[in-house]
Parts: structure tokens; sequence; C-alpha cells
């Protein structure tokens, strides 16, 4: 027995033995908000925004060649007035100092306009995105989220049972991800499509058919997304699964395993909520930060099965020299890491008690 | 064994009879405990291969049975024969000597990359973490800004300003944008460095702070710092080689990924010509296994349980314990067939 006499807690004082010693809820108090935690975050955000953006800016005018003298390679019959015009409204005149034209850079940022693209026959920037957009959030939001879980899952059980045979599917999934991507990609299709057949060759749908809401298009994007997808988390489990075994290593060493353990806790209990839920942490990190990896990856991906997506826009936007749309793509890019990483602070806030704690 | 002393306790003789005289650290047994961390068996092997690609890297010229551009029109796309072993291209180069010549470009870009990033990282990681206050953060904050933004998209746009970008700046790009991940480890290690005692008693000795960093500090990072460099070698390789693929980098040096550019734009993947594509893209992957190899041992050194973890359960499944089971198991002894040292080796909690 104690010492120290219990102070009495009033109504939350409850019989040891009905409570148990199994709890495994904490007591809910008020939940606080963590303003200086979130704080901090949003100036982060907001600095890596700016820091982003201010890259952007410069990224074309440091840039040899000029958007219009390649657009008038490609269409000859433009004449001189016609040209400085383009280059008037694409903002490219260059009398104005260059921070007069930062300012302008923003206010157009601002407005959401984002200029017009040359490549595509002057349409505006934010509408040739739009349209792409959703084929590379489809496709590598499910693929790498399907990679996370399936790995993150397996590093778990791996970890769990450590020593055991299923220990060489770490060096071998290491492997894979050692390989790199685009001839990944190149294999899977000269294996799957060109010999077996089973697969069609790259495009997000058939040649003949148009976006529409119905089940066989629906399955023709399945068709043609299923080898993307497959190679993406094949090429990106090893990650996942090499970091979740490594911690659920350390994890299981810890006093409180044992602790749950001799407590009598039933083993799926002590694998999931206590040693997967703290080896998960590091994982969510990484999760966020590698996010800008898994963007880089999206260009290569839809250049090898030439994907309708952001990335191919970003590289024919690059050797075209269509400065609008490269802009415009590097933005979206950096705002969808952005918005990627904010997801998963607050999901490891909820995750992490003491993240939250800070406060007090 | 010495003799004790008259009148001393044997114990006492035991316990002090193992001050040796400790012979003054040569510079080789200095060299060997700096590198500790590569002296296991995964991380010599990956070491090995290295060394043969370096090895390949810099008698390439002697190698490589042709020249790598040299066109012979009258052989194309063939399979690999005597003449040709890895087969020939579309315009009849051979492939071997591209592939030999490649290796150079990669392990240049490789490591020059890696170097460049590990000095941006010790730099910015160890200054932020010895560091307190605003410098820190920003530092950090600088560091995360590089880790966020997206990297290959910002290469990309950055390798096309340069019509024939030469080896170094592609290293010295992928260089920049590689360093943070290294950075934000150093410096979590060092923040944790920073309140040992030894640190403590340095400074408190009045060591300069250039002292207390590079003799006190780094020597406790060096397993930290090589598998930084390790990470980013295998990026930076993985970097060139993509963006050989994708065109970004013009094809007048070879590399690997050159050779995958020409023999996707030739079709090579749709004819089935394998032994144009395979072995380079082998290569790219034999290379990634070393590195991850070394990778593997320096992980299993810094953190020992990695690796005995999996000893253990095994030793106690031998035995007939799941190590997961939280019931200990009762086993009757046999009568004195084992010698109460074993039983305590195995029951040591007792």
């Amino acid at each position: 027995m104690t010492a120290i006499a219990p102070i009495p807690t009033g109504e939350t004082h409850d019989d040891a033995l009905v409570v148990g010693t199994t709890a495994t809820r904490a007591v809910k108090g008020h939940a606080r908000v963590p303003w200086r935690f979130l704080g901090s975050r949003a100036l982060f955000y907001l600095f890596t925004l700016w820091a982003a953006l201010t890259i952007n800016f410069f990224l074309p005018r440091m840039m040899k060649g000029d958007a219009v003298d390649q657009y008038l390679a490609r269409n000859r019959n433009v004449s001189p007035e016609a040209a400085e015009a383009l280059r008037a409204l694409l903002g490219l005149d260059t009398d104005k100092t260059l921070w007069q034209q930062y300012l302008d850079y923003w206010g157009l940022l601002l407005r959401g306009d984002l200029g017009v693209s040359l490549l595509h026959g002057l349409r505006p920037v934010t509408e040739v995105i739009a349209q792409a957009l959703p084929w590379t959030i489809g496709l590598v939001g499910f693929a790498t989220i399907v990679s996370f879980a399936i790995g993150t899952i397996g590093g778990a059980v791996i970890g769990w049972r450590r020593g055991s045979r299923l220990d060489a599917l770490v060096p071998i999934t290491t492997f894979l991800g050692t390989i790199p991507y685009f001839w990944l990609g190149l294999l899977a299709i000269a294996v799957f499509s060109v010999n077996l057949e089973w697969f069609p060759i790259g495009k997000a749908y058939g040649v003949g058919s148009k976006p529409e809401l119905s089940l066989e298009f629906i399955g023709e994007v399945i068709h043609h997304g299923t080898l993307p997808a497959l190679t993406i988390i094949i090429a990106s489990l090893g990650g996942w699964m090499l970091g979740m075994r490594n911690m659920m290593l350390t994890v299981l060493d810890e006093d409180y395993i044992t602790v749950a353990q001799a407590k009598g806790m039933p083993n799926r209990r002590v694998l999931w909520g206590y040693a997967a839920r703290n080896a998960v942490l590091p994982q969510i990190q990484s999760f966020a930060l590698s996010i800008g990896f898994i963007v880089g990856g999206t260009i290569v991906m839809e250049m090898v099965f030439s994907y309708p997506g952001v990335g191919k826009l970003l590289l024919d936007a690059t050797n075209a020299k269509d400065y609008a749309l490269m802009q415009g793509v590097f933005l979206i890019l950096t705002i969808s890491v952005l918005v990627a990483n904010i997801i998963a602070d607050i999901a490891y806030a909820f995750l992490d008690p003491r993240t939250r704690q800070t406060e007090a | 064994m010495n003799a004790p002393a008259a009148g001393t306790p044997e114990t006492l003789a035991v316990r002090t009879r193992t001050v040796a005289p400790a012979s003054a650290p040569t510079f080789g047994s200095r060299l060997g405990a700096a590198f500790a961390m590569f002296r296991n068996g995964k991380s010599l092997t990956g070491l090995a291969i290295i060394g043969f690609f370096v090895l390949i890297a810099l008698f390439a010229d002697v190698l490589a049975p042709y020249p790598p551009t040299k066109v012979d029109n009258a052989r194309r796309f063939e399979p690999p024969s005597a003449d040709h072993w890895l087969g020939t291209t579309h315009i009849g180069e051979d492939v071997l000597s591209q592939v030999i010549h490649g290796t150079r470009g990669v392990i240049v870009v490789g490591f020059l990359a890696a170097a460049i990033a590990t000095v941006i990282a010790i730099a910015v990681g160890v200054i932020a973490g010895y560091l307190r206050g605003w410098k820190s953060e920003s530092l950090s904050a600088l560091t995360n800004v590089f880790l966020v933004i997206p990297g290959l998209p910002l290469i990309i746009i950055v390798a096309s300003m340069f019509e024939e970008p030469p080896l170094w700046v592609i290293a010295a790009v992928l260089g920049i944008t590689g360093w943070a991940w290294g950075a934000r480890v150093l410096r979590a290690q060092t923040m944790s460095l920073r309140n040992r005692d030894f640190i403590q008693a340095a400074r408190a000795n009045g060591e300069p702070l250039r002292r207390i960093v590079t003799v006190e500090m780094l020597p406790n990072l060096m397993a930290l710092i090589a598998a930084s460099f390790v990470g980013t070698v295998t990026a930076a390789i993985l970097g060139l080689t993509t963006l050989s693929y994708i065109g970004v980098i013009p094809v007048t040096t070879y590399n690997w990924g050159t050779i995958l550019n020409w023999a996707s734009a030739q079709g090579a993947f749709r004819q089935n010509q394998w032994w144009w594509y395979l072995p380079p893209g082998l290569c790219i992957a034999l290379i990634g296994v070393a590195l991850s190899l070394v990778n593997f041992g320096i992980d299993e050194y810094v953190n020992p349980r990695l690796r005995s973890a999996g000893e253990r359960a095994r030793a106690l499944r031998k035995k007939g314990i799941d190590v997961n089971d939280a019931v200990t198991a009762v086993r009757s002894i046999p009568a004195r067939t084992t010698t109460p040292d074993d039983e305590l080796a195995q029951n040591p909690s007792r």
C-alpha cells in the first residue's frame, strides 16, 4: 500500500476493481485547444508557402529562352505585332522593375489568375490544370494510401513476429524500392502489356472513349490504372515496411509492453493498441515529409504510362518553355504537398497526445 | 595469470588484473574506430559491390571493348553474341561498352552530390542543433522548407535552364536539393548530445565552440553522417538516372539513364530487346541494393535492437517459447542434467 493516502478526487474516484488495471482510456478532461502548437505550425506553413511562391516567381526569369520565341518557332504565321501583343499578354514585357513584376505576380495569384498556356492554345492555366489534376490525385493518392497502409500493417506484423521467416520480406521489398521507378514501370509495360496483353499500354482510358459517368468508362479507367497503381505500390512499399518494422522492434522492448502482457492482455490488443499505436507515430511524420518525393514520382509515372496528369503537364511545359503553365503546375504541386502535410499534422496531433500537451 | 600478492583477496586480484598497459592508439586503430559502423557483414558486402563499380568507372577506357558511340550500321539490334556480349543498339553501338562508360557519370554524380549535400547537412544540422532560440528555429524552418518543396519538379525546371549542363552542375543541383533530410536527423541527434555530460564538461572547461563541435560532437555523429551520406548517394543516383531518362539532361555524357532513354525512345521495351534495357536497369538496382546493405549495417550498429531482437526471438523459439507469449512457460527441469549456471543463463530474471 502506498504511504501517501490518495487524494480524493471527487466524482472520478472509481473503485480500482471496477475500473480495472487494464484501463486503456485516459480520463477525458476538457479538450484543450493547443493554440501555441497550431500557431507555430500555421506560421511554418505560411512561410513555406511564401518561399515556394517566391521560388516559383524567379524560376522562369532565370531561364534562358523566351516562351514567345518558342511559340513563334512552332507557329510561323504570327506577325511581329502579334508577338508583341502576346508578350504583353503574358507579362513578359520587361520594362517593369523586378519588384513591380513581383507585386503584379502576387496580385494575379491572389485573384486566382495563373495566366494563359501557350502550349494549350491560350487557354487559362487554371482550366488546363483542373482538367489534369483529378487523374493525378485519383491514381497517385489511392496508390500511396494503399501502399502506406499495407506497408505499415505489414511492418507491424513483421516486427511482432520478429525472428520468423517474415523477416525476409524486409530486404525483398527494400530491393524493389531501390529499382528506379521508371524502369520498373517500363518493365511492367513490356511484360504485362506488350507480351501478356493483360493491360493496355499507358493512357488513362481508351482512344475512342470520352470521359463520362458510365460503368463502362469507369471499368476502362480502372483497367488502365491498375498497372501504374501496382508499380507505385510495389516501389514504395519497402520504405514504409522497413520504417514500421524498425520502430516496432524498438517499441516492443519498452516496459509498458511487458506490463501489458503481464496484465494478461490478449496479444492482439498489445500488438495493435500498444505497440503499433506508438510505433506508427514516426511513420506519419515521414509520410508527411515524403509527400514531396511522391509528387516527384508522379512526374515519372505519368511520363512512363503517358498518363494525362499534372506531372506530364509539367514535363511538356518545361520542354516547350511554357512558363505560365510551368509555374502553375509547380504552384499546385507545392500547395498539395502543404495540404497533405497539414492533414498529417492533424492526424499526428490526434494520435499523439504529447503534441497537444506542449501547452500545459 | 599473475600470482596474487599475499594477503590480497583473490577477487581483488581478478578485478585489478585487467589494467593492461594501454598502447597508444595508432592511426590505424583510430581509423578503425571511426569507421566501426561499416564493420559488419552487410555493410562490407555493400561496400565491396560499390568498390567494384568504382573500379569499373576508373578503368572504363581499358575495360570497354568498343568506344561507347561507335556506330556500326551492319549490326543493328543484335542480341548478345561473342563479339557484343550485351548485343547492340539501333545504330550498332555496343551496349556493354555503353554500360561500362555509363558507370562513370553515375559514380561521379552520386558521390559528388552526396558530398555537397552532406557538407550542407552537417553545417546546418549541427549548428541548428547546438544553438538555441530563434537561430536554431530559423535554420530548422529552412530545413523543413527544403523538405517540403517538391524536389524533382524543381530539379527539372532548374536543369532545363542549362543548355548543356556539365556533370558537376547536375551534382550540385542534386546536392542542394537533397541535404534537408540529413540536416533534420543530425539536428535532432545534436540536440540530444548537447546536454550530455561530456559536452557539458567540455563547455565548463572553456573549450572553444569549434573544438567542441569537431572533437567532441562529430565523432558521435559519424554513424548518422555516414547513413545520410549513403542515403543521399542513393537518391542522387536515382535522381540522375531519372533525369537522364526523362531527357532533361542531354545525352552527350553517357550514363545508365541515358541508355534507357535511347532504349525507350527506340522501342526496345515494345520489341523485347531485353539485352538493351535490362543491363542498365539491373546495374542501378544492384548499386541501390549495395547502398541499402551499407545502410542496414549502419542502422544495426546505431540501434543494436534491430539485429538482436530477431536473434533473441529465434533463440527462444529453439527452446520452444514464443517471444510474444505473455505466460511464462513452466517446464520441468530434467534432474541434474543442467548445471545451475546454465539454468541461470536461461532465466536471468531469477
